[in-house]
């Protein structure tokens, strides 16, 4: 497929490469991440390129890597009026997403007690097929939970009300609707609210690199003050619930798109109008999962809260223990982008993208409003992570949207068969990092060499101005599922 | 007794598997066994529980997308992981498919864990005659 490099870092594939290409395919990335991408990014973000309604271009983030439906890294922005909504465009994993929080702890408090801190988040937060949280709610609880996010987590005494505002979206999206939501969907996920998940999802002790503030004042800004200083982040979304969520409407698009004349190269990307009836009722849902996943951020916040206090022997408030940000990357979400000169209100599908809002952007908290939004992008669980703000570039070039990780790069089953979970764990307790699992098969499939280089990816958001390198971090603690 | 490999350069993220079967009994079975193995190690599941299950869909391949989505369900929804299965599928004007499953609960303690599927995705999803039976090609979200 011909692949055109139109500036630094920007990749174009034109419309003539597919029939039925509405717009150009857009990819960022260097030359060397390019070269790395596997074949399905280009089938991918070309089939996605073809969807009704779709504006400007099909783009996709440098830790692009092949998905289902859109690739992993897609963002597209359908008009609202004339354009399509797909769960395949947003992943099943509705809002996956990241939250950092601060404390006012250095890595040296920390390192005599980190052993005793990670078994104990390990203990609370759990993880891992077949896990429960520790909150038993009613059908009408859950309800309520679907419509109001992270704020009632904070309305039952999970949390703090300054949380909400760190929040994407205040952690309410407003338009959630559980009529919309199957009873199937309430079953499967009801009891998972606090619980982490597998795969790539992690709760994290971090820690500020010493050569890691590259903005001094934006870190400044998020709280960050110094080297050496203890971050804790995680990274899941709305469990079952949502999983179920996507299952049910893809199911759904996919018998009914032919009644609107839609034709997809790919059925992942089944989709509907969305104005029709389904469009409307899956997006209805879809708000409710994002919800859910809020919620789901803030009980296991609340855990970190009580662990953390518990293992210091002081108040959370005095550990400082304050969310720095919670930002999606698996949504869509109706915002107001111009296109061509001309305000328009667009579906904004990000999956496996991070909203990268600008300083002055709606929705930026008034705390960040003046530097742009937080942006939170995980690494893998041996190389660490990076936090970047929000450009006001990454407004008109990517709809507000930048890199969520470091992309994968190897088959889950290749990563296996080179390491032990078991060897891995050890080796990454020599290099100070203590991890507990509940796969130890899992911890193998996440290795660090599974991955790209995240410095790369942050290199290239950095210098497409897609979003600011603010403060590199290191993992010393690690829970996966 | 049905075949499967992994297809580990599809959606290297995900779980990518080729199924093969005698027949569609046969592949149906052998894709929730399949699929059981991707969760846990059947051998750390106490065999205690049996379950039917009955579905019906507008065609075959929406009959393994709703059996595959089942398991997945009752593992979120009961804790249950089912690695055999006896299954009956039927086409006709609808697909049947009726299904005796013998499984057990996870138990966090001795069960050993694997990757926790979240969905069957439609990506490269087929289901088509083969020589020698049926073949399906399915990738899981993990």
């Amino acid at each position: 497929m011909k692949t055109v490099p139109v500036a630094d870092c920007v990749w174009e594939i034109p419309p003539s490469e597919k029939p039925g290409m509405l717009v150009p395919a857009r990819i960022y990335a260097s030359e060397a991440l390019l070269a790395r991408m596997d074949e399905g990014v280009f089938e991918q973000v070309t089939n996605v390129a073809c969807l009704p309604g779709i504006v400007r271009a099909s783009l996709c983030m440098p830790d692009g890597h092949w998905g289902y439906g859109f690739p992993i890294g897609g963002v597209a922005a359908f008009r609202a009026d004339t354009g399509v909504i797909s769960p395949g465009g947003i992943g099943f994993d509705i809002n996956c997403g990241m939250r950092v929080l601060r404390t006012s702890l250095t890595e040296a408090e920390v390192r005599p007690k980190l052993t005793a801190l990670v078994d104990a988040l390990f203990a609370a937060v759990p993880s891992g097929v077949g896990s429960k949280g520790f909150v038993h709610l009613s059908g009408d609880e859950f309800g309520e939970v679907m419509r109001e996010g992270a704020r009632w987590c904070v309305r039952r005494g999970f949390g703090w009300p300054e949380d909400l505002d760190a929040t994407e979206g205040g952690g309410c999206l407003p338009g959630a609707d559980p009529a919309q939501v199957s009873q199937r969907a309430v079953t499967r996920g009801r009891d998972q609210l606090g619980t982490l998940g597998s795969g790539n999802h992690y709760l994290e002790i971090q820690v500020v690199r010493p050569d890691g503030i590259h903005d001094p004042r934006v870190a400044r800004v998020f709280g960050i003050e110094q080297p050496g200083q203890i971050l804790v982040m995680l990274h899941c979304g709305s469990r079952g619930f949502g999983h179920q969520i996507g299952t049910d409407y893809l199911r759904t698009f996919d018998q009914v798109m032919r009644g609107y004349g839609i034709v997809v190269r790919d059925r992942e990307l089944a989709c509907a109008p969305f104005r029709s009836p389904e469009g409307q009722a899956y997006f209805a849902a879809m708000l409710a999962a994002a919800n859910s996943a809020f919620a789901n951020r803030q009980l296991i916040t609340h855990r970190v809260r009580e662990v953390m206090g518990r293992v210091f022997g002081r108040d959370p408030r005095d550990l400082g223990l304050g969310v720095i940000y919670d930002v999606c990357h698996n949504t869509a979400k109706l915002e107001h982008h111009p296109v061509d000169g001309e305000p328009l209100e667009l579906v904004v599908h990000r999956k496996g993208a991070t909203r990268a809002f600008g300083p002055g952007a709606p929705d930026v908290p008034a705390a960040y409003r003046e530097v742009g939004q937080p942006v939170i992008i995980g690494g893998s669980m041996e190389t660490g992570s990076a936090l970047l703000v929000g450009t006001a570039h990454a407004m008109v070039e990517t709809f507000g949207s930048t890199a969520h990780g470091a992309g994968r790069t190897m088959s889950r089953a290749r990563a296996k068969r080179q390491v032990w979970g078991e060897t891995l764990i050890k080796e990454m307790g020599e290099r100070g990092i203590v991890v507990r699992a509940a796969s130890k098969s899992g911890v193998a499939e996440e290795a660090g060499f599974a991955y790209k280089d995240l410095g790369e990816v942050v290199d290239v958001v950095h210098r497409l101005d897609i979003s600011r390198r603010v403060v590199s971090l290191t993992p010393i603690g690690n829970i996966k599922g | 007794m049905g075949r499967h490999r992994f297809l580990e350069s599809v959606a290297v993220a995900d779980c990518a598997v080729e199924i093969e079967g005698d027949d569609l009994d046969d592949l149906f079975a052998t894709a929730a066994r399949v699929l059981a193995e991707v969760m846990v190690d059947p051998a750390t599941i106490r065999m205690s529980v049996e379950r039917s299950v009955e579905l019906t869909a507008s065609s075959l391949d929406l009959l393994l997308y709703d059996w595959l989505s089942e398991l997945i369900y009752m593992k979120d929804s009961e804790q249950l992981v089912f690695p055999v299965t006896e299954v009956r599928v039927s086409d006709g004007s609808a697909s049947r498919l009726t299904a005796r499953l013998a499984g057990g609960a996870i138990d966090r303690a001795t069960t050993e864990l694997r990757a926790d599927p979240k969905a069957v995705t439609f990506h490269q999803f087929v289901l088509e005659p083969c020589p020698g039976g049926w073949r399906a090609r399915v990738v899981i979200d993990i």
